[in-house]
């Protein structure tokens, strides 16, 4: 059975309902007297409400009733919230702005909700949101950071004077100026992150039911963590204390941590479900998407690395002004503060780091979290500033960063993290290997001979994952802590339900955490079934999201798999008149070691629980819980090369041949953790050469459709040759780092580097269209003419 | 209100439905076959794409009233019982899905990319095929690994039959 075990490629349990359309997504599920939700949408960035008419509205066929934002207010429904609290360097609390679920006075970006149509079915609704009649009075909006920090800008929230949410800091700065003073060279760079869409495939969608007899509500939700959904509709949002709530997130398709924010449109339904004593559906359409998921990354930073005369770095200053959007989103205030210039330090030996951080308010949709949330943008500013510097020094992009790594562990960063584990210059050398970096100068000859331009570009990233040591992150200001749950059920006949606070959108957690359960006992996977995303059956959990169900979600599952080994042990010695320290589980039996004395599982579970025969004083039944907190973050890494070709006439690039090399420490399953760079990877590449959310001079984002937003498709991106080094976590049972981000931190910056490598002009920014590198590189080629 | 009579997944179905009713409604909605799933509203993601006579098309962007009398196949029609569709067990074989959002559209076009080119697809034609599908968590390697094992197993059955 060890086939099925921990390190083994099975194919995943869950995809034959999805392989043959039974899956069971939010929008699939039907109830009985549903009625549909449709919202008014504010069309301006900026904009003071004068009147609402709902009237034409409510009188048109199949409308049920329409709400509006003042019925919120008056119904004492709380605010959105933001999770986490980030102090400015002065000490003072950040400013939050007040966001209603539906705006009753004044609306801040383009989409936001306004009022809420309620119809028989969703054409209906639809029909009927057009008949409500809003009345504006624009305002001056600010859509970008540099609009909204200007004197005299248009102030978005009274609480936030200047727009500024706050003014963050991390690290010495007296000692990097020191540093700083002392360098033979330094090396600057200003970029910017660009601002990405996460689109899952799945549009967000929320089925709301109200239980009069019970006073009850059920919430069925595109949710990442349903526990921690119920818990802020419930303490923060007034909707119905958490046990008249239950949150089901059933399959969901896709998250990258758009679907980790409770939104204002489930809240809503929620409310809604009780105004209008009828289940409440609202499915959201790709548009309401892009003008309502969190957007994630769009930052503006400046950089200086200083260099002493061996080129070893001395220090490194950051100033990034990072763009909020119209309010702050659950988790926002930390992406680029602890999740960002904590990573500041990279895979290299830095003595002293300085970064500031302000958050800005602008008339856009909220900034959150999007895979990587933070890592990746901490990634591509290092990585570009190393690559910058190489160019700058005269020296090896790939020696320059070797001679740069850290090489003892444990090692402690000027910025908080401890990293407990690496061995960078592994993953360097494979990747090396693996792209024939030895043979890159002949490769660009011939294809200097064939017109084209090829270069290659470096990222050798690290990340914090396995989220997160809650007494850490509590310090820091996090509302919650960030341990994991599970419950293991040993069924009567031996058959065995794991219950997990972990959710899988596309993880494949039925399939790794059942291969953790099958291989301890030895069983097959078939009989384990995991079970997650429903409030009503898992005690508590807080979710999937920063690369933390392996690290974290699956220790708890361990360590309840202890407990529930240890009790089994006690019974099959009992029966087996045995000492329970003579007992091993083998393939499914329980055996008295060095004798054939063997009593197999299905008889231990059912002993247990028809407690005929139990040793004395124990209780009757088979099932253990356990919750896990992390000791530390863990830190994956790795390094990628990128080979690029870029064509003269058109600055078009094409990724010849892309390479990643990662140490995630153990793998569960390969083939799944493949999948999860080869996503991973994708984003990169579409973020450095694809994808950008662009709001025009009043504040629409123009890229509010597939059609106008280039998401990677399938001839976009290259096979992906993937291969792992090994250093085993420290900090958790398993050995686990996590794998769920790492493509989409580690792959921008090389696809950059490779590109500007290429044409010979590294003042270029994301994503590098090919109307982008076509204009970058003719000053080059001019000069190379001349 | 229009009446529209048509086969799905063999089975006569005669609807009463709005003019406006698009194929992909009244799969999900009217015929309850949720396997058929909507990632956009421009006909770009191919989520919804179902086989009209036998040929991949977007049923989001179709009328019900264009499909009268037409003979349509969704993801939930295509396995024998319990035996897969050699397209579905290539996918599940070479993980060619993670949430599953995009799968039944990417499957049903990846099953009349191989009927038009058979035993001629390579990497980059499957590539250029699958531009009108898009998927979020796969970055396609897998997809595209998946479409071309696909095309071996399912000239192999051609040939057993």
């Amino acid at each position: 059975m060890g086939v099925e075990g921990i390190g083994a490629s099975v194919v995943r349990k869950e995809d034959r309902r999805f392989i043959t359309g039974r899956g069971r997504y939010v929008d699939d599920i039907k109830v009985m007297g549903m009625t549909h939700a449709y919202f008014v949408r504010s069309p301006h960035a900026h904009a003071k409400i004068t009147s609402i008419d709902v009237e034409a509205a409510k009188a048109m066929p199949g409308v049920v009733d329409v709400l509006t934002g003042q019925q919120i207010v008056d119904d004492k429904v709380g605010n959105l919230i933001c999770g986490w609290a980030v102090h400015s360097k002065d000490g003072s609390a950040m400013k939050m702005g007040a966001w209603p679920a539906m705006a009753p006075e004044t609306v801040r970006f383009v989409g936001q909700a306004v009022a809420v149509v309620i119809a028989e079915t969703r054409n209906l609704a639809r029909d009927a949101a057009e008949a409500v009649e809003v009345h504006y009075e624009e305002l001056p909006s600010a859509h970008h950071i540099a609009m909204a920090i200007a004197p005299g800008a248009p102030q978005l929230h009274p609480e936030a004077p200047g727009n500024i949410v706050y003014d963050w800091s991390i690290g010495e700065e007296k000692a990097v100026d020191e540093a700083f003073a002392k360098a033979a060279n330094v090396v600057t760079f200003e970029l910017v992150n660009n601002r990405l869409v996460p689109n899952a495939m799945e549009p967000r969608a929320a089925l709301a039911e109200y239980n009069e007899a019970e006073e009850h509500f059920t919430l069925h939700t595109t949710s990442q963590n349903p526990h921690v959904a119920r818990l802020v509709l419930s303490a923060f949002y007034n909707i119905a204390p958490e046990h008249k709530l239950r949150v089901v997130a059933p399959d969901v398709g896709g998250g990258f941590g758009s679907k980790i924010f409770i939104y204002p449109e489930e809240m809503v339904a929620l409310w809604a479900s009780k105004k209008v004593r009828r289940p409440v559906k609202w499915t959201g359409d790709r548009n309401e998407a892009f003008l309502t998921d969190a957007h994630g990354r769009d930052h503006i930073s400046k950089a200086e690395m200083a260099f002493d005369a061996d080129n070893k770095i001395l220090g490194l200053r950051v100033k990034t002004h990072a763009n909020f959007g119209a309010y702050m989103s659950l988790f926002s205030s930390s992406v680029p503060t602890y999740l960002y210039a904590t990573l500041l330090s990279g895979q290299y030996n830095i003595p002293a780091i300085y970064a500031e951080v302000i958050g800005v308010y602008t008339n856009t949709t909220p900034v959150d979290a999007y895979r990587g949330a933070g890592r990746p943008e901490a990634c591509y500013l290092l990585e570009r500033l190393m690559e910058t510097a190489a160019r700058q020094l005269k020296v090896d992009p790939a020696e320059l960063r070797r001679k740069n790594f850290i090489t003892s562990f444990p090692h402690q960063t000027p910025v908080i993290m401890a990293y407990d584990i690496g061995d960078f210059g592994a993953s360097l050398d494979a990747a090396l290997k693996a792209i024939d970096y030895a043979g890159f100068p002949a490769r660009r000859e011939k294809a200097k001979s064939e017109g084209k331009l090829r270069g290659l570009g470096f990222s050798c990233y690290i990340e914090a994952c396995g989220i997160a040591p809650s007494k850490a992150v509590g310090s820091l200001g996090a509302g919650v802590g960030l341990w994991e749950s599970a419950e293991v059920r040993v069924n009567p006949v031996g058959t065995i339900e794991v219950l997990t606070g972990s959710h899988s959108h596309g993880q494949g957690h039925e399939t790794t955490f059942a291969q953790l359960v099958a291989g301890r006992l030895g069983i097959p996977i078939s009989q384990v079934s995991i079970v997650h995303g429903d409030t009503d059956k898992v005690q508590f959990g807080m979710g999937t999201y920063g690369s933390r169900s392996a690290a974290v979600g699956m220790s708890a599952i361990f360590k309840a798999m202890e407990k529930v080994e240890k009790k089994a042990k006690k019974i099959a010695a009992h029966q087996l008149e045995a000492s329970e320290d003579d007992i091993v589980i083998e393939n499914g039996e329980f055996k008295v070691t060095g004798t054939d004395k063997s009593i197999a599982l299905p008889m231990v579970a059912l002993a247990a629980y028809t407690a005929h025969n139990l040793p004395d004083g124990m209780e009757p039944g088979l099932k253990e819980g356990a919750f896990y907190d992390p000791t530390n973050f863990t830190f994956p890494a790795g390094s990628y090369i990128c080979e690029i070709e870029v064509d003269k006439g058109t600055g078009k690039s094409t990724i010849i041949k892309f390479v990643a090399v990662d140490d995630f420490g153990r793998l569960i399953n390969p083939m799944i953790v493949d999948g999860q760079v080869h996503g991973g990877l994708a984003q990169g590449i579409g973020q450095a050469i694809l994808e950008q959310a662009i709001y025009d001079d009043t504040g629409q984002l123009v890229t509010a459709s597939f059609m106008d937003y280039a998401m990677p498709r399938a001839d976009d991106v290259p096979s992906f040759e993937i291969s792992h080094t090994t250093t085993l976590c420290p900090g958790n049972p398993l050995g686990v780092k996590g794998c769920g981000e790492a493509g989409a931190i580690g792959a921008s910056a090389a696809v950059i580097n490779a590109i500007t490598d290429a044409i010979g002009n590294n003042k270029l920014d994301m994503p590098a269209t090919p109307d982008r590198v076509w204009h970058a590189m003719q000053a080059p080629l001019q000069q190379a003419a001349e | 209100m229009a009446n529209v009579q048509l086969t799905v997944n063999g089975k006569a179905v005669s609807a009463d439905v709005e003019d406006r009713t698009l194929l992909v409604q009244l799969l999900r909605d009217h015929l309850g076959l949720t396997g058929t799933h909507v990632g956009c509203d421009t006909s770009q993601c191919g989520a919804c794409i179902v086989h009209i006579d036998g040929r991949a098309v977007k049923s989001c962007t179709t009328l019900v009233g264009q499909v009268d009398g037409a003979n349509i196949t969704t993801i939930e029609g295509i396995s024998k019982g319990d035996e897969l569709h050699p397209m579905q067990a290539a996918f599940r074989d070479n993980h060619g899905l993670q949430c599953g959002y995009c799968t039944p559209g990417m499957i049903m076009s990846a099953i009349d990319i191989v009927n038009r080119y058979g035993a001629d697809l390579d990497e980059d034609t499957v590539r250029h095929e699958l531009e009108g599908n898009i998927c979020r968590c796969t970055g396609y390697h897998n997809i595209v690994k998946s479409v071309l094992d696909a095309a071996s197993r399912m000239k192999l059955s051609i040939a057993a039959e």
